[in-house]
């Protein structure tokens, strides 16, 4: 078996992307490893981990994509599966959105040694009053005391919960 | 003490359903042991069920007192055809299983159970668990129906529950 690959597939979304590209996948005898596809402004977004035992990821994924007006792009990575790392702690955060607050939180949560294992932010609101919305679950390499003491004079108005996450294994 | 292996999904037997214990013995209480064993051995477990082990009895064995930020918990539990009585409640909450090596998720849970259980000598006794000992205890008592958290799985985008607030 081939070396993973990242493909990126970026375009306009509806309904039908997700299996179409995977049933091209299938067929072209191409595994998939660990995916993550979200919506983002209206745009169909997806990041798959995919290998075939011929080299042809290209050729496969290229018709697929420009039958469906999705652009792709390749990059051979460094990549194994069953290696996940539990996160410890969950961080989110909420706000009138403006420019700097995601710079702000994640530059002190970084300092603090936060490692951020996943993250998705959203603005909502309306267009006169965007709300912005961020989750973040990581690593607290330096405990979480050290990263409530990093958020403890942040701006006004940026609302931060951190919580604990204790995984239970039974 | 027989060393007893783990069944790991997709092992079909993990969906059987187990039946109640009717001999409370010491070849029982020998499997207890050995199964307690077990459990102790896996890094950071906290409870396991004999339907892990390939047993199909209503046996679970639950300890969270070692677990970091538990501040009281029942200690070693071993609880015989466990029947939870009283729910209260509903927390979201991580869980990951020896029969489901590297992955973890966020699953509902009830916050707070009643159960009535059996010892390993047959004695009845009554419990009240909350939060994270309660949590063990779902997990495991949903082994003997044939259930794993993965089949609880709530995604972890949605997940809107407010936890502990620290700030
Ligand atoms: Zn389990």
């Amino acid at each position: 078996m081939n070396e993973w690959y990242m493909a990126t597939l970026v375009g306009r979304d509806r309904p039908g992307i997700v299996a179409a590209v995977t049933q091209a996948l299938y067929e072209a005898g191409c595994h998939l490893g660990e995916t993550s596809m979200v919506r983002l402004g209206g745009n169909f977004t997806i990041m798959l981990m995919a290998r075939c035992a011929q080299g042809g990821l290209l050729e496969t994924l290229e018709p697929v994509a420009d039958r469906l007006g999705l652009r792709l792009h390749l990059d051979r990575i460094e990549g194994r599966l069953h290696d996940h790392r539990i996160p410890d702690v969950r961080v989110s955060v909420h706000g009138a959105d403006r420019a700097g607050i995601v710079a702000q939180v994640t530059g002190r949560l970084a300092e603090a040694g936060l490692d951020i294992l996943d993250l998705d932010s959203d603005v909502a609101g309306s267009e006169a009053q965007p709300i912005y919305l961020m989750h973040i679950e990581g690593l607290a390499t330096q405990g979480i005391e050290a990263l409530e003491a990093a958020l403890a004079d942040l701006d006004a108005g940026i609302t931060v919960h951190l919580s604990p996450i204790e995984t239970m294994i039974g | 003490m027989v060393e007893l292996d783990i069944l790991t999904y997709p092992d079909e037997r993990l969906k059987q359903i187990s039946e109640p214990v009717e001999r409370f013995d010491d070849e029982l209480r020998e499997f207890v042991a050995a199964l307690e064993a077990k459990m102790r051995a896996g890094p950071g477990g906290v409870g396991i069920a004999a339907p892990q082990v390939g047993r199909f009895q209503r046996i679970v064995i639950v300890d969270v007192s070692g677990h970091r930020k538990v501040r009281q918990s029942h200690g070693r539990l071993v609880l015989i055809n466990p029947e939870i009585t009283e729910w209260e409640g509903l927390e979201v909450g991580r869980e990951g299983c020896m029969s489901v090596p590297d992955y973890t998720g966020n699953v509902v849970r009830a916050e707070r159970i009643a159960l009535r259980a059996c010892d390993e000598h047959g004695q009845s006794h009554e419990y009240r668990f909350e939060g994270y000992e309660a949590r063990a205890v779902q997990h495991e008592i949903d082994h003997l129906d044939g259930l794993l958290f993965l089949d609880r799985l709530v995604s972890r985008r949605s997940d809107l529950f407010r936890r502990k607030v620290y700030r």
